[in-house]
């Protein structure tokens, strides 16, 4: 097949554009850990209350300056609904749904995950800078699925 | 070659039944996007109780499902008809099956929606339980489709056999790659509906594994936006060539780049489970490298138009490095509209790269950028294509023609389009790269700081929307004109050649065995192994909700 | 002469300045925007 000359140097280009970005992502994930929240952990989505760490949701302390924040989502809250963290605190966000998906967006930050009934997600952050941050449900989940939200403060 | 060639009347009664529906869906659904954006401005409440989310399944499904598919299925009859001959009665006859089963099938859907029973979205993802009537629709409209898809098959075995050796005419084999795509990918759905969903539903079973049945739909949710761009990819390579007066670039570039489309479009659809648990992330990846090459064939056909415009504006004499522009027939509604939807699919791909990488995925997924997104794609790129091939395609098949009047109307149309799709989709991409969750009614989070922050997008969203819908009415105007009302006479049907000189097409593009069976081994290496991890470690089921 | 040339061989060598330049101005815009996300996403590392 012929293949002009200019459509040649604009393919190798273009595609070459394609793998830069996808060595940048793939180094990033698999190299430095930047991998998006993928749990494997499965739950029973009925026993969440029973089953730890869900049956006391809340923020634990697992090192210095080490944190794990256990959440619970259901139609239509998240519990805890205020969370207060220390600036520089590294902290794990596990979350689960105890009724159908919701999704669990920090504004402002990386932390964007699917909660599915069935599995735990998770994900790990330094918040390092001081403020509020809303929380809020990002997939849809019934007619109260706007009025899903909670905040974090990251207080000195 | 005769330059007005007609498509048979029957045939034409066929696609024009199906652009009928189409454009019905399109008024529908169009108001009630207008609802949805005025709600998120937050200075309108729906009246009389109705759900931000009813309105929001409205939409999705007349737009996203109804309008293209049916759309779709009668511009690929017409195409067919067109350059493959008159359909035999027989497959005219299954195509009128397949028209009413959708036609059906979207009405039972319709209904379930409107009473409030199926508040759950055209993802409805499980286990949001919607009425068992909502999946028995769906499930009609798709099984409507695989008819007409098969009906199509049918008539280019014959032209096949009857033309033995010869290369099939171009939009004839791209509606062919298209309809294997769309069957390949719909099975996906309709394994969830039929083996999942409706025997839940109906409380034949009581839990249902919920990430099988998401990974069933993504394997079929991405796909399905190719199924609408081949379309208008047609367009491009194979029809506007010649209503600017040119050639298509290169056929065999053109057949190459959906042969690509088809192995590519479908193993990638955890792009769209980026964020979710259950799935290890080395298949997330294997899946966001794989929805890279998909960009390869829109490469191609980005350097296949600008050369097509380029060579028609040089034959001209236009000189300069971007002298051929000027040459180009601006005033010609059925040349500006699909040009237009091109140049938007220019930030649309872009966007698609961003949304296609994982890390930048946890950025934007979920947010309003997404619904920015394919409104771009979809409602710009498709429906400006769609709405300039109907512009020829409609007097074509109703034996009238466009006025000059009408001709004026429909690029006042595309920049009406422009300037609300502009307002609107930018918004929605900045909104949501602050966060604006998509999929929501008006919320401040507890005038939460950060939320405040958007409503003056969300209010750029509702004045955008408003223009759309004047877009809406304007083509809806137009479209009722060249159906029954503009003066009888012939319009031609458009179909370009391929320039002379240009090296033929080789036979073996049509090995569609061999295509077919590399699509298959593609869909098995991306998805086999983590389908059977899904399985082999599912959590207990979930019992159908029903939270609206 | 220019113009029997580009009659003939359509694909071979005719003049694509214009495309190149085009579809080059494209990938740009395809880099910026990429670039431009994945610098967002850095900063809220």
């Amino acid at each position: 097949m012929h293949i002009h000359k200019y459509e040649k140097i604009w393919l190798i280009f273009g595609i070459g554009c394609l793998f830069v970005f996808l060595t940048i992502i793939g180094v990033s994930a698999f190299a430095k850990g930047n991998q998006p929240p993928s749990c494997l952990t499965t739950i029973d989505p009925e026993k969440v209350d029973q089953t730890p760490p869900f049956n006391k949701p809340g923020l634990v302390k697992t090192g210095d300056n080490e944190y794990q924040l256990n959440m619970v989502a259901a139609a239509f809250a998240f519990t805890p609904a205020q969370v207060e963290i220390r600036k520089g605190a590294k902290v794990t966000i596990n979350i689960t749904t105890k009724d159908v998906i919701h999704g669990f967006e920090v504004v402002g930050t990386n932390i964007n995950m699917m909660v599915e009934p069935g599995y735990v997600n998770s994900f790990t952050k330094t918040f390092d800078k001081t403020g509020e941050y809303t929380i809020l449900c990002n997939e849809y989940c019934g007619a109260g699925h706007h009025m899903m939200t909670a905040r974090i403060k990251v207080v000195d | 070659m005769n330059e007005m060639v007609k498509v048979d009347r029957r045939d034409a009664k066929l696609a024009l039944a199906h652009i009928y529906v189409a454009f019905i869906a399109l008024a529908l659904g169009g108001l009630a996007g207008l609802l949805q954006t005025l709600v998120r401005s937050g200075k309108f409440e729906l009246p009389a109780n109705i759900s931000y989310y009813t309105i929001l399944t409205t939409h999705g499904v007349l737009l996203g499902l109804v309008l293209t598919t049916f759309f779709i299925i009668g511009f690929q009859f017409a195409a067919v008809s067109r350059t493959a001959g008159t359909f035999s009665d027989r497959v005219r006859f299954w195509g009128w099956v397949g028209f009413w089963l959708m036609t059906v099938g979207t009405a039972i859907t319709a209904f379930f929606i409107l009473i409030g029973q199926a508040s759950v979205l055209y993802t409805f993802y499980a286990p949001l339980q919607a009425h068992p009537g909502f999946y028995l629709g769906l499930t009609l409209v798709v099984v409507g489709s695989w008819v007409s898809g098969f009906a199509i098959f049918a008539h280019y075995a014959r032209w096949k056999k009857e033309h033995p050796k010869q290369v099939s005419p171009l939009l004839t084999f791209m509606a062919v790659a298209n309809m294997i795509l769309w069957l390949v990918c719909s099975l996906g759905v309709a394994a969830t509906v039929l083996i999942q969903l409706l025997p839940w539903s109906l409380g034949l079973v009581d839990r249902i594994n919920v990430l099988v049945s998401r990974t069933l739909f993504w394997y079929f949710g991405h796909p399905l936006v190719y199924f609408w761009l081949l379309p208008a990819y047609m367009v491009w390579y194979a029809i506007v060539p010649k209503i600017i007066g040119g050639k298509i670039f290169s056929d065999s570039l053109a057949r190459l780049s959906f042969i690509l489309f088809l192995f590519f479009s479908i193993p990638v659809g955890f792009h769209h489970q980026l964020m979710e648990p259950g799935i290890d992330p080395f298949w997330k990846y294997v899946q966001v490298v794989l929805t890279f090459m998909v960009a390869i064939p829109s490469l191609m056909t980005a350097f296949a138009m600008f050369a097509t415009f380029e060579l028609y504006g040089r034959s001209k004499g236009a000189t300069g490095l971007f002298g051929w522009l000027r040459k180009l027939p601006w005033g010609d509604a059925r040349f500006f509209a699909p040009f237009v939807g091109m140049a938007f699919f220019i930030p649309a791909g872009a966007g698609g790269l961003v949304n296609a990488s994982h890390q930048l995925d946890q950025v934007v997924h979920n947010t309003i950028w997404i619904t920015g997104h394919f409104h771009l794609t979809l409602a710009t790129t498709v429906v400006l294509t769609f709405f300039g091939a109907a512009y020829w395609l409609v007097p074509h098949l109703s034996g009238r023609v466009m006025t000059k009047a009408m001709n004026r109307l429909a690029i006042i149309q595309t920049i009406v389009w422009v300037i609300g799709m502009t307002f609107m989709s930018g918004s929605m991409h900045f909104a949501g790269l602050l966060g604006a969750p998509r999929r929501s009614a008006f919320s401040t989070y507890g005038n939460s700081p950060q939320a405040l922050e958007w409503i003056p997008y969300q209010i750029a969203q509702a004045v955008g929307g408003t223009i759309l819908f004047i877009g809406i009415i304007l083509v809806l105007i137009i479209i009722t004109n060249l159906a029954f009302f503009a003066p009888k006479g012939e319009t031609e049907f458009p179909v370009a050649e391929v320039a002379e000189g240009a090296e033929r097409t080789p036979l073996a593009m049509e090995n569609w065995k061999l295509w077919i069976g590399i699509t298959v081994a593609l869909i098995l290496i991306a998805y086999t192994i983590p389908f059977i991890d899904m399985i082999q470690n599912a959590p207990p089921g979930s019992k159908g909700y029903k939270l609206w | 002469m220019a113009k029997e040339k580009m009659k003939g061989k359509a694909t071979e060598d005719s003049n694509l300045k214009g495309t190149l330049a085009s579809v080059f101005l494209l990938g740009f815009f395809l880099i910026f925007t990429w670039v431009s996300v994945y610098y967002l996403f850095l900063e809220r590392l």
